[in-house]
């Protein structure tokens, strides 16, 4: 076990998987000689050579195309994208090619292709570096799509996307790279290595796509989230009082509804929280879920926190980021609703 | 011979601990490079697109076809925008390591390119920037206090807030919005060109990419369209040999010239020194001829160095031969071009020195003023309401709730809207 920032666990993540499999490779912007504006792939290409950890061209949709045909001819590859709010010029490429290619060969081909890309805001990035679009991917039949909050699972589950056959869309919350975030700029921040999740196998090991982790078990209420707001909603939920069960879904598609519905059984109250827009965004397919295997049980209606429906702007960054202060407005609706 | 195909992988000349080295810039003799009429057809001028435009040599004289003649007046309005842009960046860098603005790009070395080209084009017509070209706005006159207060995101950001520094625009200066997303405004300039045509105008319009961001297919887009419809545009390739850490050959720069592009697609190319203001000017010129003669688009590839930091971001340190900007074979476009200046007898080390600080004491009063309408952590600061304004022309019932939403969390946490880090 070893200390490990979300950054180290990733890298961490990719040198195992270069080392035990020789299909692997990165390509991406900047990964290579420099090892990623982030620091992602730092030393990966020293260690591998130039033919596994490649650097490319400033085009999205040349890569993810590339990734497809390099995996469709016997590799693995890990495409990064530099930042979400660059995925689109790959939109064609994903969501046309990508997401379909096993489905229209009748299986006969496929590319296990992983995307790699930090979302999310808090870091004033301004509307170009803070997006979260994970609910336009989850949208598209045939693609996985998985969102890790923590250095250990981000390992897990980066190593269970490269050996996947289908192809996953990896969202890496870049807020969260260096410690957990509980929504308040205005604290000093805190370092992984004070977080039990911090603490990573430095060995190889997956987590399961599909399942998610109750990160706190509750009988109040059950807040269903995942990436930065895990631990917004946390903070906001102890603040309160109030005994919430937290779900940390870690992969949006597969999804694990069981675990979603046996919880809001329990508890009869549901909050979903995620950083993205509101209208058409992942929580609608949450609510939509309970409200259909759960109606029964719920004592309250669903409460939904996001982000504004609007772009992400620079000089409004805390009042457009879902903090505590929304989390707390939404678990007091459903605690108080009769 | 191998005995099975591989890659080529591209390799910069120098990595750091490395001695700079920069054999692989093609260059032509200053005035070497011929002067085709301005309505020459693309594919007769192709050399123009390998060789190297040059009107500065190395004395400081001004020499060949490509001689714009300008009035000494001219070139020292030159001189003067450029000095500003460098004393203007050089403090909104300090500023920003002063934790005053979150962001920040230099243009540093780079500095003729958009001067020069501004000052070669008319005030109609319509400019499409890259984040690096803040001589353009210098040069269109757009005040610093207003460039200042949208690094400031402060209550007179023209963007409201909303896009991080440098991002700006000026619809009076015809500067439009500058993309984060790189490459998207280079085919959106083709498309206004095309309605200046449609319209009967003569306006042309320009737009601005990085050699590295010319691997989108958007540059391909444009390239396209502005060879199909002949439309009224310059399209320009600022090759300043870097993309963050990755070296020019990486955009496909070590197989063909950027400008080599154009008349790929049977647009005229051409390759100009980016450091000598009086080939960027003339090239420009010309461009701008061709333009509104019904000549046809023209691709420029404008050969420079990014000598400094990619962004406040980034430390080029870690991927690059260490003060390599001092072995760039075309030196620097300010030297150059007060070299020139103090040849022609127009220019002297006093008056430099002069003009120098009374820039530098511009730059510090402005920055006084655009500070007083807020700061990150002080003063005024824009309303949040603003937030969900210009999302639709008017604003939909959702957006008007949410407002109302967002109005209620912030009464409660206090109204205290500040930020700690
Ligand atoms: C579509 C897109 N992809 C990636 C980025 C991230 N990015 C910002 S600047 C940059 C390098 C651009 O280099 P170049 O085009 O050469 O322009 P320069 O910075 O040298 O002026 C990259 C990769 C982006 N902003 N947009
Ligand atoms: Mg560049």
């Amino acid at each position: 076990m070893a200390n490990m920032n979300m950054i180290q666990a990733l890298n961490s993540a990719m040198d195992i998987m270069l080392k035990r499999d020789p299909s692997v490779v990165l390509m991406g912007e900047d990964i290579g000689y420099f090892g990623g504006v982030f620091r992602a792939t730092e030393g990966l290409q020293r260690k591998y050579g130039e033919h596994r950890v490649i650097d490319s061209p400033i085009a999205e949709g040349g890569i993810v195309a590339a990734a497809i045909g390099m995996g469709a001819n016997g590799l693995r590859p890990v495409a990064e994208i530099q930042f979400a709010d660059y995925i689109y010029p790959g939109f064609d490429q994903i969501a046309s090619e990508l997401a379909r290619i096993r489905y229209r060969s009748a299986g006969e081909f496929f590319a296990p292709v992983t995307i790699r890309t930090p979302c999310g805001g808090g870091i004033r990035g301004g509307q170009t570096h803070s997006q979260s679009p994970e609910g336009i991917f989850t949208h598209v039949s045939g693609l996985k799509v998985v969102m890790p909050s923590n250095p250990y699972d981000a390992k897990g589950l980066l190593i269970t996307s490269i050996e996947d056959d289908d192809p996953v869309i990896f969202f890496e919350p870049k807020r969260l790279y260096n410690g957990p975030f509980d929504g308040d700029p205005n604290k000093p921040a805190v370092p992984w290595s004070s977080h039990p999740k911090g603490e990573v196998d430095e060995g190889y090991y997956k987590v399961p796509l599909g399942k998610a982790d109750i990160v706190r078990a509750g009988a109040d209420v059950t807040i269903i989230t995942y990436g930065t707001m895990v631990f917004v909603a946390a903070a906001a939920a102890a603040a309160l009082n109030f005994d919430a069960e937290i779900i940390d879904l870690r992969s949006l598609v597969p999804l694990d509804v069981d675990t979603i519905c046996s919880s809001v059984r329990k508890t009869g109250r549901c909050v979903v929280a995620h950083e993205a827009t509101r209208f058409s965004g992942f929580g609608a397919e949450i609510l939509s879920i309970v409200q259909e295997e759960c109606f029964w049980d719920l004592e309250a209606p669903i409460q939904r926190v996001t982000g504004w429906d609007t772009p992400y702007p620079h000089a409004f960054e805390w009042e457009y980021f879902p903090g505590q202060a929304r989390v707390t407005t939404a678990l007091k609706t459903v605690m108080e609703a009769t | 011979m191998n005995k099975h195909s591989r890659l080529h992988l591209p390799h910069p000349p120098a990595r750091p601990g490395e001695a700079p080295d920069f054999s692989y810039v093609q260059l032509s003799p200053a005035g070497a490079v011929a002067r085709p009429d301005v309505n020459a057809r693309a594919r007769d001028i192709e050399p123009l697109s390998i060789n190297l435009v040059r009107v500065l040599d190395d004395a400081g004289n001004a020499v060949g076809p490509w001689h714009p003649h300008l009035d000494p007046a001219e070139l020292q309005i030159g001189l003067r925008h450029m000095l500003l842009t460098r004393a203007f960046d050089d403090r909104m860098q300090r500023n920003q390591r002063a934790g005053k603005i979150s962001f920040y790009i230099r243009s540093l070395g780079e500095e003729a390119v958009s001067v020069a080209q501004c000052m070669a084009l008319r005030p109609g017509d319509m400019l499409f920037p890259s984040y690096r070209n803040q001589g353009l706005q210098i040069a269109r006159g757009i005040a610093l206090v207003d460039l200042m207060c949208q690094l400031l995101s402060n209550t007179r950001d023209m963007c409201k807030g909303r896009q991080l520094p440098v991002m700006y625009h000026s619809k009076a200066g015809n500067i439009f919005s500058i993309s984060g997303n790189l490459a998207t405004q280079f085919p959106q300039a083709v498309g206004w060109a095309m309605a200046a045509a449609i319209k009967g105008e003569d306006h042309l319009a320009a737009s601005w990419i990085g050699e590295g961001s010319s691997a989108e297919a958007d540059f391909h887009h444009a390239l396209l369209f502005a060879s199909v419809y002949q439309a009224p545009v310059i399209l320009n390739v600022v090759n300043n040999q870097w993309a963050i850490s990755t070296f020019q050959g990486y955009a496909g720069g070590e197989q063909r010239s950027f400008a080599a592009r154009g008349p790929g697609y049977g647009i005229a190319g051409i390759r100009v020194d980016g450091n000598d203001f009086l080939a960027v000017y003339a090239v420009t010129q010309w461009a701008a001829e061709r333009a509104r003669t019904g000549a046809g688009p023209t691709l420029i590839e404008l050969v420079t160095y990014r000598a400094a930091a990619h962004s406040t971001s980034d430390d080029p340190a870690r991927y690059r031969a260490k003060n390599d900007q001092e072995h760039w074979p075309l030196g620097d476009p300010i030297l150059r071009l007060k070299q020139h200046l103090i040849r022609l007898g127009e220019w002297s080390e006093p008056r430099h020195e002069a003009l120098t600080a009374e820039l530098e004491a511009l730059v510090a009063s402005s920055w006084k003023q655009a500070a007083s309408f807020g700061t990150m952590t002080e003063g005024p600061r824009l309303n949040a309401d603003l937030m969900f304004e210009d999302v639709f022309k008017e604003m939909p019932e959702n957006l008007q709730r949410q407002r109302a939403l967002m109005r209620a969390e912030v009464a409660r946490s206090g109204g205290d809207r500040s930020e700690g880090t």
